[in-house]
């Protein structure tokens, strides 16, 4: 199926959902309580038939979290991404690995590193870090001895090159 | 062995014996260390390029050995994390004396281009075991190693049986 | 008379036997990197393995948050350091597709021709360790003397034998020098006798066939649920390469072929990198065909003329502190280990706001314990090996 039939003929199923607008694949913002109704259908539908887990992990905008779940499907050629929109302080969601059995370390690791908790997980603990490290590092607020913001405001650096016209422009 | 030192002292020409006896431990030290294989990351890839052929250790008498008991030199070849740390600790205890370490690569020396923003690397491999010899370069060429290795027995030349084996000049 | 005692083993007769839990590594000479295996036995039989990952996590996404967009890319080559050329694409084709950014013709062909001749480079270090690993020593020289081959072109190219930085946003740092194509041509006619070589004194074997065939067998369906990509899957008979089915670059015009195993056992996944060396090659031949055509149709450029204004703005745009306005993208590559997709949101401004890199060795990890449970010891080292992980990719 083409991106705009996949579109199509999910928002004809779910019509509540919305696009990500800033994203250049399609990705749909999917709210918590329907997570996983919304994966079950994509796995079990015919047409839809995703089959497996790319990647699972999770951003920290600095007001909310999210969760960024890519999977596709070999025999339908397709591929979708789904962003869950969660709490900052209290990250949980439901775990999809009796879907997909691949998404068992790729929420071991997003729990590693963000602190999202998962509902039902089989074995959640930690996989990159030591088993007594405290603290989530990948949060935008960890701090640390070794982390030294760079300056952001490039208007400094940018005295060192010629003028050059708006990339963008 | 120890005691040699203490009776040739006392007898008179005995510190040529000494001499003697010290030349002939050395050069069979140098010309057969055989060391631990213990690639951790990028640097190790370069050993085992730097061990096969077109640059050969073999012919400076170095072999790898896969266990800490039966060798005398670790390269350290890699970036040393935290967690890693304390199994490095083990390991170099477990390594008979006379021991050799040699640092190999940027990271092992002092954290490489690891050193800033990076919350779970040991900056350099010496804040957990003493080295004898640091080889820089992201990663070294082979032939930066070849040169690591002859330092580290130029410096096996210059030890002596009336010193502790530890101390190195 | 007989004089040996009558022992019967058997559980029957009240002789106990216990459950042995054996720890491998994380330093061992057969492990590529730091993993650290439980491994639970009963006898000799496995009752279950537990891979313990992180010995090498150095933090490269929290790196990533904190670098200009072109400062990031020496470390990437650090993650997976075998197929360096590979890693530095994925990550300049994110930062384009979210920048914007269209790439010159030619040096999208000479990323294509490069990223091969470092897939062709990582099989062939394959090729070594897993020999090494499956008891044979020779094809680790064999293997390491034609690699030294291919990293001094790599030398001659860019400076860097093992972590090039070669990749550029917008295209690629250097220019292909003068003699480089005769001497990439003329080492490509002598590997291909030494390929004939390689193939001869493994693949058939005896003692090479009985350690790997039906060994560690990986059906279609595992493959598939558990994220497995690249070489694995296919050799479990998945039909699957991104560079046919989601291409990219110049790909779409290029003829190459995907091998495919039958049963998904270790033999079937040597044999899947073996044959994908043979289509490297012949995909290095068609881009060196492409350059050749490119140069005779485009002509160099007048410095000063209107043209050559328009490719030093680029270069400048491209190259100073770019800024890139918000978006976010996964973007997915057909790297030596598997899929290899980096996801990138950017918030605006010099700095990535979030890069998260999807290896390929990861999820081929992840499937480890489901195929050596009831497999013998002796075959985890083979099924390990074939599985073709490197740490850095790993644990980033």
């Amino acid at each position: 199926m083409t991106q705009e039939e996949l579109q199509s003929y999910i928002l004809q199923k779910y019509p509540g959902f919305k696009l990500e607008p800033l994203a250049h694949d399609l990705t749909f913002l999917v709210p918590a309580e329907q997570y996983i109704p919304f994966c079950t259908f994509l796995k079990e539908d015919p047409s839809m038939a995703f089959q497996n887990v790319m990647s699972l992990t999770a951003t920290d905008y600095l007001d909310y979290m999210q969760v960024v779940v890519h999977i596709n499907s070999y025999s339908q050629k397709h591929r979708i991404a789904i962003k869950v929109t969660l709490d900052r302080e209290n990250p949980k969601i439901s775990t999809i690995t009796h879907l997909w059995p691949g998404a068992n370390w790729h929420e071991r690791e997003t729990y590693d590193l963000y602190g999202v908790l998962f509902d039902k997980h089989p074995d959640l603990r930690r996989i990159l870090l030591a088993d007594d490290w405290e603290g989530y590092p990948m949060r935008k607020g960890y701090t640390h001895w070794n982390l030294t913001p760079m300056p952001d405001d490039v208007t400094e650096v940018m005295k060192d090159y010629p003028t050059v016209p708006n990339p963008l422009g | 062995m120890e005691k040699l030192p203490i009776y040739t002292q006392k007898i008179p020409g005995g510190g040529v014996l000494l001499t003697a006896t010290d030349k002939l431990m050395n050069w069979s030290r140098k010309s057969s260390i055989w060391y631990m294989l213990f690639g951790l990351a990028c640097c190790a890839i370069e050993m085992m390029a730097t061990g096969a052929s077109d640059y050969d250790l073999d012919r400076m008498g170095l072999i790898f050995r896969g266990s800490p008991r039966q060798s005398d030199l670790m390269i350290i070849a890699g970036t040393v994390t935290l967690k890693m740390a304390p199994r490095i600790q083990t390991l170099y205890e477990q390594m008979p004396e006379p021991r050799y370490v040699v640092a190999m690569g940027n990271c092992a020396c002092n954290g490489g281009p690891y050193r800033y923003d990076s919350y779970s690397t040991l900056m350099g491999v010496d804040k957990a075991i003493p080295v004898d010899v640091y080889i820089t370069g992201c990663p070294p060429r082979p032939e930066a190693l070849m040169n690591g290795i002859i330092e580290l027995q130029k410096r096996i030349d210059r030890m002596s049986l009336k010193d502790k084996m530890a101390i190195r000049v | 008379m007989t004089l040996a005692p009558n022992i019967s083993l058997g559980k029957e007769e009240g002789l106990k036997t216990e459950e042995f839990v054996v720890n491998i590594g994380p330093q061992h000479p057969s492990t590529h990197g730091l993993l650290r295996l439980v491994a639970t036995l009963d006898g000799e039989i496995i009752k279950e393995v537990v891979p313990h990952i992180g010995y090498l996590h150095r933090s490269t996404e929290k790196i990533a948050e904190n670098r200009y967009y072109h400062s990031f890319v020496p470390y990437t080559d650090r993650t997976d350091y075998i197929s360096a050329m590979l890693m530095n694409w994925g990550y300049v084709m994110a930062v384009e597709k979210v920048a914007g950014i269209c790439n010159p013709m030619r040096a999208e062909v000479i990323r294509v021709l490069i990223g091969e001749l470092n897939r062709l480079a990582s099989h062939l270090l394959f090729y070594g360790t897993f020999g090494m690993d499956v008891g044979a020593f020779t094809p680790f020289l064999w293997a390491f003397r034609e690699r030294e081959n291919i990293l001094r072109l790599f030398e001659s190219l860019c400076g860097q034998r093992l972590t090039y930085n070669y990749y550029r946003i917008g295209g690629v740092s250097h220019d292909l020098p003068k003699d480089w194509v005769g001497n990439l041509q003329k080492w490509l006619a002598h590997f291909k006798q030494v390929y004939k070589e390689l193939y001869d004194i493994l693949t058939y074997n005896v003692i090479f066939l009985r350690r790997t065939k039906g060994v560690g067998i990986l059906s279609k369906e595992q493959a598939i649920a558990w994220g497995c990509t690249g070489p694995v899957l296919r050799a479990s008979g998945v039909d699957w390469d991104l560079r046919r089915d989601e291409t990219y670059s110049v790909y779409k015009e290029l003829k190459f072929e995907v091998p495919v195993g039958e049963n998904g056992d270790v033999w079937d996944r040597y044999w899947v990198r073996m044959q994908e060396m043979l289509q490297s090659i012949s995909l290095v031949e068609q881009c060196l065909a492409k350059l050749k055509e490119l140069d005779d149709k485009l002509p160099r450029l007048q410095r000063g003329s209107a043209e050559w204004k328009e490719n030093a703005m680029f270069v400048i745009r491209t190259q100073s502190v770019l800024q890139v306005e918000p978006g976010e993208a996964y973007v997915r590559i057909e790297a030596a280990r598997g899929e290899l997709g980096y996801y990138l949101v950017s918030k605006g401004g010099a700095k990535p706001w979030k890069l998260k890199i999807r290896s390929g060795a990861f999820c081929n990890l992840s499937v480890l314990p489901e195929i050596t449970r009831g497999k013998l010891i002796a075959d985890l080292i083979a099924i390990l090996a074939s599985l073709d992980i490197v740490l850095g990719e790993i644990d980033r």
